[in-house]
């Protein structure tokens, strides 16, 4: 393989134990000014997310439609510039000791859209020898690369590689997508709603092409999907964003077995069975997410919560321990001393996956 | 790995791919309209281009007891000016300058304002209100009277008409250009590409260029009849060519005096000029449907 040496996937730096990619305290902010004399609004993105993906993981980040889970993906990639917060990458804070250029090495993306990501006038190889080029790969060897590449996500490139994106099916693009982004031998694959837009069969095949992937080349994904049974399928982990925050965090089987917020039971109350018996007869939560430039003081889930009570629009919870491994929580109702008539105190070593 | 959905579609793939371009071409030719304008407007061209080498009479050649003959006249098929001159010579000549300065300065201005158009659409923030602004200012005057403000500044002759009609189309492409390249940056292959630590200028290079050709192409073959207009207007005005040069718009300027005597010969320039620019609006109308991918 030595045409690939020109590029390899960043050296380890902190070992096992060093989370690839820790974000604090992430925010982003859009103004909205809607009038040259009124006061300018401001939508909350995202607003102070913390959460760190260990290496090898695959966490998941759910949540409805505007709660901030592309924007997050698009902060750390550096494709929009943050308000504040501190995105490290193997423990090097990116800014001051990492590059960005260095950074989109290291992190790449897969887009939704599996056409409009992919550019309709070049071919399928140049697509993907695109970010090697840039990288100061000879044009011979990132072709070379190229079509390694396309045998990799199993297509034939003496099939593939001078095609057009308009030519293929869309698990064909989502394929070229995924090589594209694996191009530049990164360490964290962004996969943004990377499957929402395929069919359930196709949906499958690519699904099992990431994990075959996952393996083979030691990388860690951080999966966003609105799909609940795709992230407990593919992921380790999983957070659950509502307008912006996470409100759960948590390994995925006691994400399921034992939520603790209502945003999350909701959530996963939501899931269509396919057990006829288990019809689901109303929507467990009605309406949609509040108006995210005037999001609800306090709790900001209150405002369709069953459980809400005086102090849920007073004040805002933090994450807290749920006494579950790495489960974290932001409700009341967890929290002991918060004053919330059903808060119960955290379950002492409770035996999760057990 | 063997995908059974995409097998099917894998069947069909084994035909080579023609590209983008090829389609085009293919949807144009199947088009008869647009593939008429094109045979007229290449013959021409043609015609202009080797208007010595046909064996007609010599354009400046008149003769003072032959003017003005109608059309069919032995030894003149189309007719003498008010000079005496062959029309017929004078009209195949004068397609040289009248194409020429119907063209090139929509070649300067595609060139000059689709580079312009890509940097403020692609860059946006300061660059494009500082490049937009500009181009607005220039939008404050009709495009005829600033195309006769500027030649009027700059002094008549061929290369200040040249020069002025550029101007004048600068401003409408980069405003074409911009909006398009708008457009394209959004889309999420720019995302991806600049997330592959790709510069500005790469981008620009090889994602954004060829995605927004193609409608400021067909935007700026629409301009040529325009200028060609323009440039018959300039030369009707003393501004463009001067006499005795062969040009349409001179040479109707100048048959003016002879609408009462000879009308059909009279109109003859004019017919080239409406001739040319229609095909040219044909032809752009063709292509634009021929690009449409969903077709």
């Amino acid at each position: 393989m030595s045409e690939i040496d020109a590029l390899k996937p960043a050296a380890d730096i902190g070992g096992p134990c060093q989370p690839l990619l820790t974000v604090e305290g992430l925010s982003k902010h859009f103004a909205l000014n809607a009038s040259l004399f009124g006061k300018a609004s401001v939508v909350r993105a995202v607003d102070d997310v913390s959460f760190s993906v260990a290496k090898g993981e695959v966490l998941g980040i759910v949540g409805e439609s505007g709660c901030g889970k592309s924007t997050t993906a698009r902060l750390i990639i550096g494709l929009m510039p943050s308000d504040a917060g501190k995105i490290l990458f193997d423990g090097e804070p990116v800014g001051p000791v990492l590059s960005l250029s260095e950074l989109r090495q290291r992190v790449q993306m897969v887009f939704q859209d599996s056409y409009a990501s992919l550019n309709p006038r070049l071919t399928i190889e140049d697509t993907i020898a695109f970010g090697p080029k840039v990288h100061g790969v000879a044009p011979p060897q990132a072709r070379a690369r190229a079509h390694d590449l396309l045998r990799k996500v199993g297509l034939d490139p003496a099939l593939f590689a001078d095609r057009y994106p308009h030519e293929l099916s869309g698990g064909q693009r989502q394929r070229i997508n995924i090589a594209r982004a694996l191009a530049l031998a990164p360490r964290l694959v962004i996969l943004d709603e990377a499957v929402s837009a395929l069919d359930k069969s196709v949906e499958a095949q690519v699904l099992n092409l990431l994990i075959d992937l996952k393996e083979e080349f030691g990388l860690t994904y951080l999966f966003i999907s609105h799909d609940l049974n795709v992230v407990r399928f593919i992921s380790d982990r999983v957070i659950v964003m509502y307008l912006g925050e996470i409100v759960e965090s948590g390994p995925v089987e006691a994400l399921w077995t034992d939520a603790r917020h209502p945003y999350t039971r909701a959530l996963l109350a939501a899931m269509p069975s396919l057990d006829p018996d288990n019809r689901t007869q109303e929507a467990p939560i009605s309406g949609d997410p509040p108006n995210p430039i005037d999001p609800p003081p306090g709790c900001r889930f209150h405002t369709r919560c069953a459980h809400a009570e005086a102090i849920c629009s007073a004040r805002a919870p933090r994450l807290m321990a749920t006494g579950g491994e790495r489960h974290l929580a932001a409700c009341f109702m967890v929290d002991p001393g918060s004053g919330h008539s059903k808060a119960v105190a955290p379950k002492v070593k409770e035996t999760v996956n057990g | 790995m063997s995908v059974l959905a995409d097998d099917l579609i894998d069947l069909a793939a084994t035909r080579k791919s023609r590209g983008y371009w090829g389609n085009v071409g293919r949807r144009l030719l199947r088009d008869p309209v647009s593939m008429i304008c094109a045979a007229i407007l290449l013959l021409i061209a043609l015609a202009a281009v080797f208007a010595p080498y046909l064996g007609l009479a010599d354009p400046y050649l008149g003769s003072m007891i032959r003017r003005l003959r109608p059309i069919g006249t032995a030894g003149y098929p189309l007719g003498t000016d008010e000079l005496g001159r062959d029309m017929l010579t004078r009209l195949v000549h004068g397609g040289r300058l009248s194409l020429l300065i119907g063209l090139l300065p929509v070649v300067f201005a595609f060139f000059i304002g689709t580079t312009l158009g890509i940097i403020a659409g692609y860059l946006g923030g300061v660059v494009n209100q500082l490049i937009m602004r500009t181009v607005d200012v220039f939008y404050a005057f009709p495009s005829v009277l600033l195309a006769i403000a500027i030649s009027g500044a700059l002094g008549g002759g061929l290369l200040n008409s040249l020069l002025s009609l550029t101007i004048v189309f600068i401003p409408p492409i980069v405003r074409v250009a911009e909006s398009v390249t708008t457009g394209v940056r959004s889309l999420d292959f720019v995302d991806a590409a600049r997330a592959s630590g790709a510069g500005a200028l790469t981008i620009m290079r090889v994602h954004i260029l060829g995605n927004v050709l193609g409608p400021i192409f067909v935007y700026a073959t629409s301009l040529i009849s325009v200028c060609m207009i323009l440039a018959a207007g300039l030369s009707f005005l003393g501004l463009g060519t001067k006499p005795p040069e062969p040009e349409w718009g001179l040479m109707l300027n100048t048959l003016r005096t002879a609408i009462y005597v000879n009308p059909w010969v009279a109109a003859l320039p004019g017919v080239m000029i409406f001739t040319v620019s229609i095909c040219f609006n044909l032809l752009s109308d063709g292509m634009r449907s021929a690009m449409d991918v969903r077709n």
